[in-house]
C-alpha cells in the first residue's frame, strides 16, 4: 500500500464522518512475544544490578472497532505496553504488527505512519500538555506537523475540541491551567483524535479525575468511539471502568498475561487464581454485603527477581510443586476458544493436581 | 451482629467528638477562601464516619482542622470538643500532648508520612517514650506488639526495617502501627488506601475494620470512593464545596440518596453492575471557591433546580431522625 495515498486519503476524511470498513478484517493491531527489562545499574560504571521485567513474552492481538481492556496492579507492565505499543520505548524482542505490516521490518511501516494510526491518552492531563500552548494550538501541533497549513490546522482544531465537548470559542485560546481536569483530559482526546487515528491508546485515562468528571469522560469516549469506529487498547486498574467499557479483556501480573478473554468470561468465570483474587477484591458497594475474609494475602513481589515458574505462586491459594519450576502456558478456559489463562491446574498434563485429564482416546471413534 | 454495627452509636452518653460550626478559612480579606463552612457533627467511641466527597470537597480540610494540623494561614473557628477537651483552646504544648495519645492521623502516602532515616520500630518506639513515657526497652517491645496487631509477617525483623524496605501494603500496615501505638481514642484516616492495589486495598481495610473492634476507637474516614465507604463506614457525611450536604447512615444513604449531589455521584459510579450502559454524569464540574454560586453551591449543577436555590444557602435539615440534606426540595413528593 502507498504509505503517501494513504495519509493523503485519511487526511481527507471528515472527521465525523462515518468511517468506511472497507479494509479486511483481521486484528489491526496485534503484538508477539513483546519483552522489555529495563536496567538497573548502579556504581561508578553503572555495572548491571539487574532487570525490572516489565513485559515478558507478551503476545495479543486488537480486533477492529473492539475495546481490549488492560488491567492488573501497579507494576504489572500495563504502562510499558501503551508505550512499547506507540514506541516511545524500543521492545528488547518480539514484534509488532500494524494491519499485519511488521513494524520494525525494513521497507515497512514507520514509526512516523504508525504514529499516524496509533494515538495515545495520557493519565497526568496536566502533565501531558504542553503549559506554554493553548488548546486550540495543542490540538494543531500535530497536523502542523504533519505540513498541513496553520489555517486549516486551527480550524481542525476547533472542529476536534467541538467534537469532544469543548466550545471553540471558550476554551480554544485557554492554557492548561486555566481549564479544570476533565477539560484538560478532553484536549488530550482531542490532540489524539486530531490527526484522525485509528486506534487509541488509554493509558489510565480516567483514573485521575473526580467520579463525576470520570463518568463524562467515559461517556465521551464511548461515544466517539462509536461514531468514528475507533479501536482502543484501555489500560487501567480499575477493574470496575475496565468491565464497562471492554470487550474483552487482558489481565497482567508481574509483566506476564495471566488471562485474556471475552470481558463477560473473565469476569463471571475467571480460569486464573490471580483473576479471581483481583475481582473478588472489587469491593461490593453494599453495605450489607461487606467483604469478610481478603481474598488474597500479601503484596505484589518485585518484579526485579520475579518468582520462578508461575509468577502468582508466592500467593496463589493452589500452588504446588510444578508451579515453581515450570512456567505456565496459556491454556483454554472451559469451551470458549477466546478466553485463555496460564495457570498449570488449567493445563492438561501440566503436573498440577487440579490440571484436567486428558480425554482418553479409545473413547474416541476418530481414533485412526 | 451486622445490623448492630450498622445502627447508629447510642446518643444517650456524651460524644467522644463534639463539633459545631467549624469552618475554615485561607487567607484573608478579598482574596480569603472558604474552603470548609458551618460544619456540625459527633462521633461515638467504636463508630466510624466516613467523609465522602470529591476533591476540592474541604474533606481532609475538615479533618485536619478537628487537630489544628493546618498551616498558620488558615483560620478556623468553631468549637470542637474531643473527650471533653476544647480542642480550640489548648496551647502548642498541649495540643502537641494530645496529637498522638487521644487522636492520631494515618495518610494516603505512607512513605512521606513517615521519616525515610529511621528505622520502623525506632520511629514507633521513640512517639511511645514520648507520649506515654515509657522507657526505650518497654517501647521497643509495645512497636513489636503493634506491628502484630497490623499483622505484619515476621514482625521482628521488620522493626529494623526502613520504611522504603517495606512494600505499600506493609509500609501502610506500619504507619498504621505508629499511629494507633499511644492508643488513640480517635483514629483520623485520610484516603489510606487509595493509593494501594486492589488486592492491598481490601487488606487494609478488614485490618482497619478489626482493629476498630479491638481497640473500640472512633474513626474518622475520609474518602472519594463510595465503595470504600460501603465496606467501613456506619456513618457518611457527604461533602461539597466545604459544606456536608447529607448525611445518615451509611445503608440509608445507599439506599436513598436525596440529595440531588449523592444522587448525581451514584449516577457517575462506575460499579460491577454497569456495562455499557451509559453512565449519567453531574455536568459541570465543582465551582471555584474564589468565586462560590451566591445561593446553594450544586445550583449550577443540578436537575432540579429552582430560583429559590440561587437566592440563599439552604439549611442542613434533618427529615428522618439521623438523616440530614441540604436541599430545599428535600420533603417533596417526587423522589427519584
Amino acid at each position: 500500500m502507498n504509505s503517501v495515498s494513504a495519509t493523503t486519503e485519511r487526511r481527507a476524511r471528515s472527521l465525523a464522518g462515518p468511517r468506511s470498513h472497507v479494509e479486511e478484517d483481521g486484528p489491526v493491531l496485534s503484538v508477539h512475544e513483546l519483552k522489555k527489562y529495563f536496567r538497573l545499574s548502579s556504581g561508578l560504571f553503572g555495572a548491571a544490578r539487574g532487570y525490572v521485567q516489565a513485559v515478558d513474552q507478551v503476545s495479543f492481538s486488537v480486533s477492529k472497532g473492539e475495546t481490549l481492556g488492560v488491567v492488573g496492579e501497579s507494576g504489572c507492565g500495563k504502562s510499558t505496553i501503551a508505550r512499547l505499543l506507540i514506541r516511545l520505548i524500543k521492545p528488547d524482542q518480539g514484534r509488532m504488527f500494524l494491519d499485519g505490516q511488521d513494524v520494525d521490518a525494513p521497507n515497512s511501516i514507520s514509526v512516523r505512519e504508525l504514529r499516524h494510526q496509533v494515538q495515545m491518552v495520557f493519565q497526568d492531563s496536566y502533565a501531558s500538555l504542553n503549559p506554554r500552548h493553548t488548546a486550540a494550538e495543542e490540538v494543531s501541533f500535530g497536523l502542523s506537523a504533519q505540513g498541513v497549513a496553520r489555517s486549516e490546522a486551527r480550524r481542525r482544531a476547533n472542529e476536534v475540541l467541538d467534537f469532544v465537548g469543548l466550545e471553540p470559542g471558550v476554551f480554544a485560546d485557554r492554557y492548561p491551567h486555566e481549564l479544570s481536569g476533565g477539560q484538560r483530559q478532553r484536549v488530550n482526546i482531542a490532540r489524539a483524535l486530531a490527526i484522525n487515528p485509528r486506534v487509541l491508546i488509554l493509558d489510565e485515562a480516567v483514573s485521575s479525575l473526580d467520579k463525576s468528571v470520570e463518568a463524562q469522560v467515559l461517556n465521551l469516549l464511548i461515544d466517539i468511539k462509536k461514531r468514528l469506529g475507533l479501536t482502543y487498547v484501555f489500560i487501567s486498574h480499575d477493574l470496575n471502568v475496565v468491565q464497562f467499557v471492554s470487550d474483552r479483556v487482558l489481565v497482567m501480573y508481574l509483566g506476564k498475561v495471566v488471562e485474556i478473554g471475552p470481558v463477560e468470561k473473565v469476569y463471571r468465570s475467571a480460569g486464573h487464581p490471580y483473576t479471581r483474587a483481583l475481582i473478588a477484591s472489587r469491593l461490593s458497594m453494599d453495605p450489607r454485603r461487606r467483604i469478610a475474609a481478603p481474598p488474597v494475602a500479601g503484596d505484589l513481589p518485585s518484579p526485579i527477581n520475579p518468582p520462578s515458574g508461575c509468577r502468582f505462586r508466592t500467593r496463589c491459594p493452589i500452588a504446588e510443586p510444578v508451579c515453581g519450576t515450570k512456567e505456565p502456558l496459556l491454556a483454554a478456559v472451559g469451551d470458549d476458544p477466546l478466553h485463555v489463562a496460564a495457570c498449570h491446574a488449567l493445563a492438561p498434563r501440566s503436573g498440577h493436581s487440579l490440571a484436567p485429564q486428558p480425554v482418553s482416546r479409545t473413547a474416541s471413534p476418530s481414533g485412526a | 451482629m451486622t445490623a448492630d454495627l450498622l445502627r447508629p452509636a447510642d446518643r444517650t452518653s456524651p460524644p467522644l467528638l463534639d463539633v459545631r460550626e467549624l469552618s475554615v478559612r485561607f487567607g484573608f480579606g478579598g482574596s480569603a477562601l472558604d474552603a470548609v463552612s458551618g460544619v456540625d457533627f459527633q462521633l461515638a467511641l467504636g463508630e466510624t464516619l466516613c467523609l465522602l466527597g470529591e476533591s476540592g470537597s474541604g474533606k481532609t480540610v475538615t479533618m485536619r482542622a478537628l487537630i489544628r494540623l493546618l498551616p498558620p494561614t488558615a483560620l478556623i473557628t468553631g468549637r470542637v470538643v474531643l473527650d471533653g477537651i476544647d480542642v480550640m483552646a489548648l496551647d502548642a504544648n498541649r495540643l502537641r500532648a494530645m496529637r498522638g495519645t487521644k487522636v492520631s492521623m494515618i495518610f494516603q502516602d505512607p512513605l512521606t508520612a513517615m521519616d525515610p532515616v529511621f528505622k520502623i520500630g525506632s520511629q514507633i518506639a521513640e512517639t511511645v517514650v514520648c507520649h506515654d513515657g515509657l522507657s526505650y526497652s518497654a517501647a521497643r517491645a509495645r512497636a513489636l506488639e503493634f506491628l502484630e496487631l497490623v499483622q505484619i509477617p515476621s514482625a521482628r525483623r521488620r522493626l529494623d526495617a526502613y520504611p522504603h524496605e517495606l512494600s505499600g501494603g506493609l509500609r501502610q500496615r506500619a504507619m498504621i502501627a505508629l499511629a494507633l501505638s499511644c492508643r488513640p481514642k480517635l483514629l483520623l484516616a485520610d484516603e489510606p488506601t487509595t493509593a494501594l492495589d486492589a488486592t492491598v486495598q481490601i487488606q487494609i481495610l478488614l485490618l482497619l475494620r478489626e482493629l476498630q473492634r479491638k481497640l473500640g476507637m472512633a474513626t474518622i474516614f475520609v474518602t472519594h470512593d463510595l465503595s470504600v465507604a460501603c465496606e467501613i463506614a456506619d456513618r457518611v457525611a457527604v461533602m461539597y464545596a466545604g459544606r456536608f450536604v447529607e448525611t445518615g447512615t451509611i445503608s440509608e444513604v445507599i439506599d436513598s440518596p436525596r440529595h440531588p449531589y449523592t444522587i448525581g455521584l451514584f449516577g457517575s459510579t462506575v460499579h460491577s453492575g454497569t456495562h455499557n450502559g451509559p453512565l449519567t454524569p453531574i455536568p459541570g464540574a465543582p465551582p471555584d471557591p474564589s468565586n462560590m454560586p451566591p445561593g446553594c453551591a450544586f445550583a449550577p449543577r443540578c436537575p432540579r433546580v429552582v430560583p429559590a436555590c440561587n437566592e440563599r444557602i439552604p439549611e442542613l435539615a434533618e427529615f428522618e431522625p439521623g438523616r440530614q440534606a441540604r436541599c430545599p426540595r428535600i420533603n417533596e413528593e417526587e423522589h427519584s
